[in-house]
């Protein structure tokens, strides 16, 4: 398996601060129960599809996604 | 029987005893690698130290092992690096797995022309002892007194006094400077009754040194850190595995958060946990431990004339080594400046700057361990499916490798912002600790740029002569200073052609400069020295 040097820039495949952004979406979901959590979700994809806009990368988003549901 | 041969230091009678007195302008209160690493800087640069300990043998058990990059380099300023470095197991790749499959893996440091690698492993036991023996090279300057336990200790204003313990009766000392490298529970501290309360993690966690002759990394034999979401020899936890010295492995296995830490840390039942992890291969367990962790540090590092130093101001979990090497780059920062305050060339306001940038370096401590302890350990059933998911996209979405946390390896802290810096861009911003690089004839960057205060110049800048300052050139040869060539051009390539730094005594990039004038340098060196800035003439 090749090896990966640290990300040095705005590729791709890189999310700024990953654990700074997956810290605050801990936070985000603190103290809901499992019914609100799950609101939460449905409206963060909502939220997200809004921000990437493009139908195609979400059409292939949705696939990868389904790829994974066992 | 442990691998390692401990031989006590034993006890020499303190001169106190019978009527004697020393005269070291600072007291250190533990021989850890922290304190150790002080009483060495100290002596380096003239300024006498007691090293005070109530024990009498290096680390018993190898506790410490992961030794970054910057900790080596330090460590070479002091005479040392090599030797851990030749010692040490060299490595550099971190490998993840979630069950059975390998998903990433990442090197801590892709580039070439450096002359420490990312990490060595290397018991704790030994860098203590190649310590120690380093201090004894400086007898006129290191007092090394074991069996001396401070049992109490009263800031006197301009000094302190400490009420010192020992087998053949007690005595008082008066130092300048106390520091406190007691460690986690330093005794300095709770007499002090200094609040020391943060974040405590329920999860316990198994430490075990084993010593293989066949290495569990397999064939071929490449030393690496191996770290496990699940391993099918360890389900539904994680697991960790790095090589030492001496055949000696390390295997940090999760356990249950409320399991019974004694009983888990006997031999019968860690043996089967063991056993389950590297199959038929014969092992011998050197040394275990069960342990809980927290995440604290002190407001303040300075209080008076005391000074905290390592795990007595500040604890981290022990994923991405940030505890030991925040330890040594604490006492890196605040050697030079004691010895700058004891010989009046800065103020004593600069001790107080050891605290602005030390706790700046152990809240990031702090919040890299924290992160990575809280994806490690998730506390909810959403933050369990939020994980399992992260780790299942990890296989073959390389975005979400990013999200995966299983410790941040410990970097250089940058001091970029601070007040002893002057502010400036460059490649290597004023704050950032040196970066080094492959000079001619096999000579390096890093060493040259640590110890004093040292302009070095990269390609077609002059350098003024400035009192208190060295000069060197790299890549260009130049009347008057030391100059080495760069025929590859990886100095100037870091540095950036035409450009003069300013570096401090432990290394970290004082100020920048296009033009350097000899008045510019001088103001950087006084205001790196923590004075205030000087008033023209009216």
């Amino acid at each position: 398996m090749p090896v990966e040097s640290p990300p040095v820039g705005n590729t791709p495949d890189w999310l700024s601060d990953p654990d700074g952004f997956y810290e605050a979406l801990m936070r985000a979901h603190e103290g809901l129960s499992a019914a609100q959590s799950h609101t939460l979700n449905a409206r963060l994809v909502l939220l997200m599809a809004g921000e990437i806009g493009d139908a195609d990368r979400l059409r292939a988003l949705l696939a990868i996604g389904r790829g994974h549901a066992d | 029987m442990p691998a390692y041969a401990y031989r006590p230091f034993g006890f020499t009678r303190p001169p106190e005893l019978d009527g004697g007195r020393t005269q070291a302008p600072v007291a250190i209160v533990g021989a850890g690698p922290v304190g150790l690493t002080l009483a060495i800087d100290l002596a380096t640069r003239g300024v006498a130290s007691v090293v005070l300990d109530d024990n009498d043998v290096v680390s018993v058990g190898s506790r410490a092992i992961c030794w970054a990059k910057r900790t080596l380099e330090i460590f070479d300023r002091l005479g040392v690096g090599e030797r851990m470095l030749a010692k040490g197991v060299t490595w550099q790749i971190g490998r993840l797995f979630h069950g059975e499959k390998e998903v990433f893996a990442f090197d801590l440091l892709p580039e070439q022309g450096h002359k420490y690698p990312a990490f060595i492993n290397l018991q704790q036991y030994y860098v203590e002892q190649y310590l120690i023996e380093r201090a004894r090279d400086f007898p006129d300057l290191i007092d090394l007194r074991f069996r001396n336990a401070v049992t109490a200790h009263q800031d006197l204003g301009d000094r302190v006094r400490l009420g010192v313990s020992t087998p053949q009766g007690d005595y008082a000392l008066e130092a300048r400077w106390l520091v406190a490298c007691d460690g986690a529970n330093s005794p300095t501290r709770r007499r002090m009754g200094l609040a020391w309360a943060g974040q405590t993690f329920e999860e316990q966690f198994l430490i075990a040194d084993v010593e293989m002759d066949e290495s569990p990394f397999g064939d071929p034999d490449i030393p690496e850190r191996w770290f496990w979401f699940d391993p099918p020899f360890h389900a539904g936890k994680s697991a960790l595995l790095h090589r030492q010295p001496d055949n000696i492995y390390r295997i940090d296995l999760q356990l249950d958060a409320g399991c019974d830490g004694r009983a888990e840390a006997t031999a019968e039942r860690v043996a089967p946990r063991i056993r389950a992890m590297v199959g038929d291969r014969p092992f011998r367990l050197d040394w275990m431990s069960v342990y809980r962790f927290r995440c604290v540090k002190l407001d303040r590092f300075v209080h008076g004339r005391v000074i905290f130093c390592g795990d007595s101001a500040h604890v981290v979990s022990p994923f991405g080594a940030r505890g030991g090497n925040g330890g040594v780059q604490d006492a890196d920062n605040l050697g030079w400046k004691l010895a700058a305050a004891l010989a009046g060339d800065a103020p004593e306001t600069l001790i107080e700057t050891y605290h602005d940038e030390r706790s700046h370096g152990a809240a990031e401590n702090i919040a890299h361990s924290t992160r990575a302890t809280n994806f490690m350990t998730p506390k909810t059933p959403i933050e369990a499916l939020f994980r399992a998911e992260a780790l299942r996209l990890a296989h073959d979405q390389p975005f979400a490798r990013r999200l995966i946390n299983s410790g941040r390896l410990s970097a250089p802290c940058s001091l970029e912002g601070f007040a002893l810096q002057t502010p400036g861009t460059a490649p290597v911003a004023p704050g950032r600790a040196v970066v080094d690089a492959a000079l001619d004839d096999g000579a390096w960057l890093m060493p040259l740029a640590q110890g004093g205060f040292t302009l070095i110049g990269f390609g077609a800048v002059a350098l003024p002569e400035t009192p208190g300052v060295r000069r060197v050139g790299v890549g260009r040869s130049a009347p008057g200073y030391r100059c080495f060539g760069d025929a590859s051009g990886l100095a100037r390539a870091r540095y950036g052609e035409g450009l003069a730094y300013l570096f401090r005594p432990d290394g970290h990039v004082a100020a920048v400069f296009a033009e350097p004038t000899q008045a510019a340098v001088t103001a950087a060196v006084r205001r790196a020295l923590g004075h205030a800035p000087m008033r023209k003439a009216a």
